[in-house]
């Protein structure tokens, strides 16, 4: 199976059409900040402008926390997801950063050595753990 | 006649917009970025193109998890800059060229790849920012845009084949286009970058600089490359380089390299950029 060999890749998501059904609503939300007004209802009270969309109180939490792993695993797209880091003034890199459980001045110092090498990277099956 | 005049493919990286927009491109992070588009800009502006057909995908930004086109072909006179989350970017509004938009889409149907017809879309980073890349920053761009958006965000995208056989019909509907009209095309995103979860900021310059390597004589072998080749060796985000498949293919099977640049880091991604010109 396809997906079988794409689920060996260590540390990603494939966002595809279960994804995208099971993260609708949470992605939804994303997309709505892009207008300013609803950008300020957000900042103004995250909670009450959560509650507008049929999201899952998993989902709600992982927002409110800033959890980006775990808005991921329930179907959140980086592309949407980003739009919850620009509301609140972050970079890509920022939220990259936070992903991988580094200090922003860590991962920014990783990038500028020339970024996660491949080798290690490939294959939880190679690598044997994930 | 309408003719192909050249093609170039570059990463489309947000923050090279927020560098641009913030007065920072003199920053020693972002002087050697620049730098490798100096060249490119002289000879976009030498080419003088009337249109450029520029091959990006849509961010979530106009398009939404409602209705998600595989390729999609805008037509529309103008096209708006999307506000991303912090405000519409300060660059001038897109004008697009619907005539031969129109033709594009009909002749692409009608050789078998089924467009989406889009009139009206706002346009984000990953269109703006190759155009400020090859002509800086001028009060209003140089030519006339046709985007064509390529899904690489839901999965499965289109396979690197199928795009460049897409260029193909692309440059086949251009040179049946009846005004004399120069066009560049632009194929755009990449190159080897993870945004998302704990493998993101991999970079793999071999699998790059084999990617770069092929574009002008080896692109037959390029469109073979699986999706889980990409996604394995050059990150979840990659994938975009299928993009630069539509662009090759766009060309004559002869192309001349003239410009090649490649540079680690620029935020999260590893940044390509190749310029070809037909022969």
């Amino acid at each position: 199976m396809a997906d079988d060999a794409f689920a060996d890749i260590p540390g990603t998501v494939l966002f595809d059409t279960k994804r995208a059904r099971q993260g609708y609503w949470l992605n939804t939300f994303c997309m709505s900040l892009m207008q300013a007004g609803n950008r300020a209802a957000f900042k103004a009270d995250e909670a009450a402008y959560l509650a507008r969309f049929a999201m899952t109180s998993e989902q709600r939490d992982a927002v409110l926390k800033r959890d980006w792993n775990g808005m991921l695993a329930q179907g959140g797209n980086i592309y949407y997801l980003a739009k919850i880091g620009a509301t609140d003034g972050k970079s890509f890199q920022q939220l990259a950063a936070a992903m991988t459980g580094m200090s922003q001045d860590d991962y920014a110092r990783m990038m500028l050595d020339g970024g996660r090498a491949i080798a290690g990277n490939r294959s939880i099956a190679e690598n044997g753990h994930g | 006649m309408a003719e192909i005049v050249g093609g170039a493919a570059m990463s489309h990286v947000p923050a090279i917009g927020a560098a641009i927009d913030n007065g920072r491109t003199g920053d020693d992070y972002w002087q050697p970025v620049f730098r490798g588009f100096e060249f490119s800009k002289k000879w976009a502006a030498d080419l003088k193109p009337d249109v450029a057909i520029v091959i990006y995908n849509d961010h979530a930004s106009a398009f939404s998890l409602d209705i998600i086109p595989t390729f999609a072909i805008g037509c529309a006179e103008t096209f708006d800059i999307a506000d991303e989350g912090w405000g519409a970017r300060p660059v001038p509004k897109i004008e697009g060229h619907p005539d031969l938009a129109g033709h594009l889409a009909r002749a692409l149907v009608l050789d078998e790849f089924d467009m989406t017809i889009v009139n009206r879309m706002d346009v984000d980073h990953g269109l703006t920012v190759p155009l400020n890349l090859m002509c800086g920053s001028p009060k209003q761009w140089p030519f006339k845009v046709i985007p064509i958006c390529v899904n690489v965000v839901h999965f499965p995208p289109p396979t690197g084949k199928r795009c460049f056989d897409l260029g193909k019909a692309i440059a086949k509907a251009v040179k049946s286009y009846d005004e004399n009209l120069r066009v560049l095309v632009l194929g755009t995103g990449g190159m080897s970058h993870q945004l998302q979860g704990p493998r993101a900021g991999l970079t793999n310059p071999a699998f790059d600089k084999r990617f770069l390597a092929g574009m002008a004589n080896d692109p037959e072998n390029l469109a073979k490359i699986p999706h889980i080749e990409y996604v394995r060796e050059a990150g979840s985000e990659g994938i975009e380089m299928v993009m630069w498949l539509v662009m090759r293919g766009a060309l004559n099977a002869r192309v001349e390299e003239v410009h090649r640049f490649y540079h680690i880091p620029v935020s999260n991604t590893a940044l390509g950029h190749i310029l070809l010109e037909n022969r």
